[in-house]
């Protein structure tokens, strides 16, 4: 069962309206048969302050990651936390969150790794329902567990490693970190903790679109004009184009991935989640300092 | 482990003594603890430093009497609870030690409340990065 889209004006102008629900609609659908709503946050608590009525929490951290490796969790994995949540394979799950949205850019990117078909992001997240007075509850929900079906992480098609990069030079790479970050003034974001990349700079190459360009300060994402003039036109990434982002950890740069793969339809987008802490600690892999974006290394 | 000054001993105990899950719910209950800024600090930002480790926007205060007695004073907003939450096991368990003994907090105390599964290292840098600066800002001024 899936459940009806949002017919909201504003979608329509994007290559996959699907995508996106508003506040109101959301408000309108809750507790609509086959929907479950998702909350995922940079702040570990914050969901229990209160959170939309009847969704449940997915922590990025303790429950997408693996608890040992860097990766995300299996097939197995994803399969338990799922039931327990409450969604099935069929389920319409609609994610919102903190910071713009981040973090519930990259959970909905995870569930992308592993084939999940209808999967949303709220417009605006966490922030502009709070701001527009929206019910919030801190009553937990208890899911009944449901069946989810054990899927294989399929990491081909928009995830990108580090080798996948050393053999992407000539193609469009994005940075979608602070300014100070990609000339490499700074390893981490302004007022961020230190998370430890070795040396500062970005990937050669690689075109400077910060994240926040993407948002309007309520949140929300920018019309589709204004994305294609800041993507397209500025960034001249064309449709044809396999575009690789990164940013710190990946989870911004899923921000900018679902943009790039949702709002504007660029069919081939992976996001590079190693992104700097794995770059600017490898050894020998080339970096590029300053604003320009530097030359693609011989090969 | 080194000797932890009584009110942190005990804090750390309530939370090592909870399930993982029930230590969240304690680091909630301490962010809504956290004290309002006494009035003569919010007519006067400029007097509050910045905790540039937190993602949040963290200011905190220390104040220490001639005795020696150390007073902490932080503020973060509402949309930060864990970084209220540290703030507040910080206020709560240094205030009203003497300035020796705040200078002889473990800089890993953060790390001893059993919270780096639930709440992740990462986050917990923040909590380093209070502690840091209120040690920093108590030897300033207990050395004027």
């Amino acid at each position: 069962m899936t459940v009806a889209f949002d017919p909201a004006e504003k979608f329509q102008a994007y290559a996959h309206p699907e995508r996106l629900v508003s506040t109101a609609w959301l408000e309108e659908h809750l507790g609509a048969p086959g929907l479950i709503v998702v909350e995922s946050d940079e702040d570990v608590l914050l969901y229990e302050t209160g959170h939309i009525p009847g969704a449940v929490k997915v922590d990025w951290h303790t429950e997408l990651n693996d608890p040992v490796v860097r990766d995300y969790v299996d097939g197995a994995g994803f399969a338990r936390l799922m039931s327990a949540k409450g969604i099935s394979r069929d389920t319409t799950v609609v994610i919102y969150g903190d910071r713009s949205n981040w973090w519930a850019s990259y959970a909905l990117w995870v569930f992308t790794l592993f084939g999940h078909a209808d999967v949303r992001l709220l417009d605006g997240g966490r922030d502009r329902w709070v701001a527009e007075g929206r019910p919030l509850t801190t009553d937990a929900p208890a899911p009944a567990a449901v069946d989810y079906p054990v899927v294989e992480r399929d990491d081909r098609g928009v995830r990108a490693f580090k080798e996948d990069v050393l053999a992407h030079f000539g193609k469009p790479l994005i940075d979608v970190r602070s300014l100070e970050e990609y000339t490499g003034e700074r390893t981490h974001m302004p007022s961020y903790p230190q998370e430890g990349a070795l040396r500062g700079g970005h990937i050669p190459t690689a075109a400077s679109v910060p994240w926040s360009r993407a948002a309007n300060d309520d949140g929300t994402f920018r019309s589709a004009d204004e994305l294609s003039a800041i993507y397209r036109d500025e960034a001249d990434i064309d449709d044809s184009d396999d575009v690789v982002t990164y940013c710190r950890i990946g989870e911004r740069s899923s921000h900018t991935w679902f943009v790039l793969a949702h709002l504007l339809g660029v069919p081939r987008v992976r996001n590079y989640d190693g992104s700097w802490t794995e770059w600017g600690s490898a050894v020998r892999v080339p970096i590029a300092v300053g604003a320009e974006p530097g030359a693609a290394p011989g090969r | 482990m080194t000797d932890l000054p009584a009110p942190l001993a005990e804090i750390r105990d309530d939370f090592l003594s909870f399930s993982e899950k029930d230590r969240l719910q304690l680091l909630l209950e301490f962010s809504n603890e956290l004290p309002a800024l006494p009035e003569r600090y919010r007519e006067h930002p400029e007097l509050l430093e910045r905790v540039e480790e937190c993602q949040s926007p963290v200011y905190l205060f220390v104040e220490v009497s001639p005795e020696g007695r150390v007073d902490v004073h932080a503020t973060a907003p509402a949309e930060a609870p864990t970084t209220r939450g540290f703030a507040s096991i910080l206020a709560q368990g240094l205030s009203g030690l003497d300035a020796a003994a705040v200078l002889a907090v473990p800089d890993d105390f953060p790390l001893q409340l059993g919270l780096t599964t639930a709440v992740s290292p990462l986050r917990l840098n923040g909590m380093s990065g209070m502690l840091w600066r209120i040690k920093r800002q108590v030897g300033e001024k207990s050395a004027a």
